[in-house]
């Protein structure tokens, strides 16, 4: 890797929306058989510079030079056929339900207006079978696209990325639903792309990833760029840089706990699964980490009255708890604040109830209003005071929640939980696009509580440090004690 | 979400929310769509009054009212299934059989008023019922199990006279005669006018419409219909009762439609078997217009009853123009195109 020849120039590239610069001058040149670490908060300009990069946007003003000629992409179209290769962040996108892999692999060649009326099944195999070895994977062909996992997801996005002689991969957030693992299988393919020459942009959230990949690490902040880091990537420089002020060391101190709250003894989640042992403390924060599938969604289901448990007790305060809904897990002060904060807490935001105030208000309702009518200030109260606790960045109770960034959604969720006294906060995955800063605010509002007892599943071990008390991994339904937490905490 | 561009999240301009206070344009455009059905209305009546003053004059504007009292009362149910994310497209069918439940049950078995409304109305919660059941219990997708439904009860409603219109005298299958009348008390729901000017079929229309809204919009049960059909899991996992509050929504529907139903009959005062075969898309159709008037784009029962009276004003004033009976679909379907093309087309970029 010596002498890099940039393959992609940026020279003051701004964009604005409105009067709010989105980027204000970005100079960078990308390096083939390189991997540039893109990092920022939300807000800070990533997506759009990736919009502009791979033609969704068209910059305000700026050069961009690719591969030595001007670069000015009118399409997402034109840019992927000048070399720009983007897979975006949801690769269940890349493919449908009753879709082959076969089929995900060859989805832009059926579009394509020179794409021959009729298929055969076996040129459909063949063609894909050569779009997978172009990009070096061992793609199950003829698997439904739904049934492989969300990594198989990403390569099928990648290899068909790659399969238009592309020269730069961008690629957003790829490790967001993916396990250890697969994140490890992820990481030996791009290392394989980088080796044959190809430039890779990498946003990530994830220190791991960056450590383990990055060649070079860029980090936006306010539509600039706040640091250009060589290899061996600085990461507290980098995150100093992403949020402005020094971050402290990332492990929670464990505290004193209050009695137990909730205890589940024996309980089995699903028929054969090993029983299940754990006991939360009032004023604790338990985090479960493991890779995906291990069961972490489907204990706080279950807890959470979402879904059924097999066998073993669940006992709430001493005692017996099992709730048929989520409804009567509420009414007893259990709530769950499920994964995908879009699909289980959110309703459109441009549908009734799509406010900041309604969203936070909705499992309240009954309490707040007992008599039905929606009258008196209790609700805007409660998102005022949220507001300002959580520092929730929103014009006010009434704005809609498309108008807030990842972060600032999250912290809406939790103000909906923290709203009313609670004894067992569940949640899942809640840093999903969240960006660094918002994430220590959530934490630090989770580990100031001290009346309820909190478990949190992710499958980052790194915010399962910063957040808890214990740590807990799950793997294939069991429960393992973090036993080397102790050289965390240090 | 699918209408904001796709880097908003990400930019610092999403946060202050709302529209960029720098450009006044879209704000013009986004105040014309938010009234542009209410504008267009009122242009309406001026117009249609220019050309025949009588036009506003109270008999006349009460005559408006009243033809599209039953529409209105059938789409304000349809909009409350729409608001929990489903739709009921039975109603027509039990309006109709309802028209045939209330005669039969006066004509054949001698039935007074008294009886016969609540044992309609009934029928119509009843229907509603099976609905839900069928959408909610055995998971049929929402259009089918009430279409099924409306094939049913269309059928359904044409054995006990063996096909024939109700009315007295009627011979039944059996070969006798039904004697009974319609109870003029019955009668009076669609024919008296309080106070010598409003018709009881508009007051019904009027407090159903303003019972639903103040239900849909200034309740908790309201905000609840809305979240089942905004995010129906996230309703749910916010400990929301779903399955009871969609199968409210369609036994409040059924039960409006029959209600309609009893309108129709005790105007026409007789079970006429075609009274009903228009109120179905007259009804969606409002309420589908009824996205478009303030730009709400969600159904919403104000603009449902803000949309049936929109395209009764419209049909009244082309009669008095001596437009020709047939063009009357012709303009409701344009009226709904427009209406449709205004609220999701045009305004879509500056939202």
């Amino acid at each position: 890797m010596t002498a890099p020849d940039p393959i992609l120039t940026l020279h003051g590239l701004r964009k604005a929306f409105g009067a709010t610069p989105a980027l204000a001058g970005i100079d960078l040149s990308v390096e083939s058989g390189r991997i540039l670490a893109l990092m920022g908060a939300n807000g800070a300009g990533k997506s759009t510079l990736v919009n502009i990069l791979s033609g969704s946007y068209a910059p305000d003003a700026g050069r961009m030079i690719l591969r030595g000629r001007a670069f000015a992409p009118a399409s997402p179209a034109d840019a992927a056929r000048a070399g720009i290769a983007t897979v975006h962040q949801s690769t269940q996108l890349a493919g449908t339900p009753g879709l082959s892999v076969a089929d995900a692999l060859l989805l832009d060649r059926f579009v394509a207006a020179d794409a021959p009326l009729f298929v055969t099944r076996s040129s459909v195999r063949r063609r894909a079978a050569a779009v997978a070895a172009h990009a070096g994977f061992d793609l199950p062909l003829d698997w439904d696209f739904a049934a492989i996992g969300p990594a198989d997801q990403q390569m099928v996005a990648i290899a068909r990325a790659l399969s238009r002689q592309a020269s730069l991969l961008i690629l957003d957030e790829p490790t967001a639903s993916l396990s250890a693992r697969e994140a490890a299988r992820l990481f030996s393919v791009l290392e394989d792309l980088r080796a044959r020459g190809l430039a890779i942009i990498y946003i990530s959230h994830r220190s791991g990833d960056i450590e383990r990949l990055a060649d070079r690490a860029v980090v936006l902040r306010g539509g600039r760029i706040a640091a250009d880091l060589p290899r061996p990537i600085d990461l507290a420089a980098a995150l100093n840089a992403m949020i402005g002020r020094p971050m402290d060391s990332l492990a929670a101190e464990r505290r004193e706990s209050g009695p137990a709250v909730l205890e589940a003894q024996g309980v089995v989640l699903l028929a054969g699964a090993s029983p299940i042992d754990l006991t939360l403390r009032a004023g604790e924060v338990v985090a479960l980490t493991g890779p995906l599938g291990a069961g972490k969604s489907r204990l706080l289901a279950a807890i959470g009255g979402a879904a059924p448990i097999v066998g073993g007790t669940l006992r709430l305060c001493g005692k017996p708890f099992r709730p048929r809904s989520p409804g009567e897990a509420i009414a007893a002060g259990v709530v769950l604040a499920g994964p995908d904060r879009h699909r289980s807490s959110f309703v459109p935001s441009d549908w009734p109830g799509g406010s900041v105030a309604e969203t936070i208000s909705l499992p309240h309702l009954r309490r707040w209003f007992p008599a039905g009518f929606l009258l008196g200030d209790r609700e805007r109260h409660a998102a005022e005071h949220a507001i300002t606790r959580l520092g929730i960045r929103a014009a006010g109770p009434r704005a809609r929640l498309a108008t807030l960034s990842g972060g600032n959604q999250q912290k809406v969720v939790l103000a909906r939980w923290q709203a009313e006294p609670t004894r067992v906060l569940l949640l899942d995955e809640p840093f999903q696009g969240v960006d660094v800063g918002a994430r220590a605010d959530i934490v630090a509002a989770l580990r100031a509580d001290r009346g309820t007892a909190t478990l949190v599943a992710t499958s980052d071990p790194e915010e399962a440090l910063q957040l808890a008390d214990r740590i807990f991994v799950m793997e294939r339904h069991r429960l393992i004690p973090w036993a080397d937490s102790a050289r965390f905490v240090a | 979400m699918s209408d904001e561009p796709a880097g908003e999240l990400d930019t610092p301009s999403a946060v202050p929310g709302g529209s960029v206070p720098a450009r006044p344009w879209p704000a013009v455009t986004r105040r014309i769509r938010q009234s542009g059905l209410l504008l267009l209305l009122a242009a309406m009546v001026a117009g249609f009054t220019r050309a025949d003053p009588a036009f506003l004059h109270v008999a006349n504007l009460m005559s408006v009212l009243q033809s599209v009292s039953v529409v209105a009362i059938l789409a304000a149910g349809v909009t409350l299934t729409l608001a929990v994310g489903g739709f009921d497209l039975s109603i027509g069918a039990v309006a109709a059989s309802s028209v045939m439940a209330a005669s039969y049950a006066m004509v054949v078995w001698g039935l007074g008023a008294v009886t016969t409304v609540p044992m309609v109305l009934a029928f119509g919660a009843c229907v509603g019922l099976v609905n839900a059941g069928l959408i909610i219990w055995l998971r049929i997708p929402d259009l089918l199990a009430t279409l099924a439904m409306n094939f049913l009860l269309t059928g359904l409603q044409l054995i006990p006279t063996a096909g024939r219109s109700i009315s007295s005298g009627l011979i039944l299958p059996n070969g006798e005669s039904a004697d009974g009348v319609f109870d003029p008390r019955f009668l009076a729901i669609g024919r008296l006018r309080l106070g010598g000017v409003l018709p009881v079929p508009v007051l019904l229309m009027l407090s159903i419409a303003v019972a639903l809204h103040v239900l849909t919009q200034h309740t908790r049960f309201g905000r609840l219909f809305y979240a089942i059909g905004g995010n129906e899991v996230a309703a749910r996992l916010a400990g929301a009762p779903t399955r009871v509050l969609r199968l409210c929504a369609y036994v409040i529907s059924g039960t409006l439609a029959s209600l309609g139903g009893l309108v129709v009959a005790a105007r026409v005062g007789r079970g006429d078997i075609s009274s009903g075969s228009s109120l179905l898309l007259d009804a969606v159709a409002a309420a589908l217009i009824g996205f478009a008037v303030l730009d709400r784009r969600y159904p919403n029962v104000f603009g449902t009853v803000v949309g049936a009276i929109f395209v009764g004003v419209l049909l009244n004033g082309l009669t008095m123009l001596n437009a020709p009976y047939y063009t009357q679909d012709f303009v409701k379907g344009a009226v709904l195109v427009g209406a449709l093309s205004l609220t999701f087309g045009l305004g879509r970029g500056s939202r």
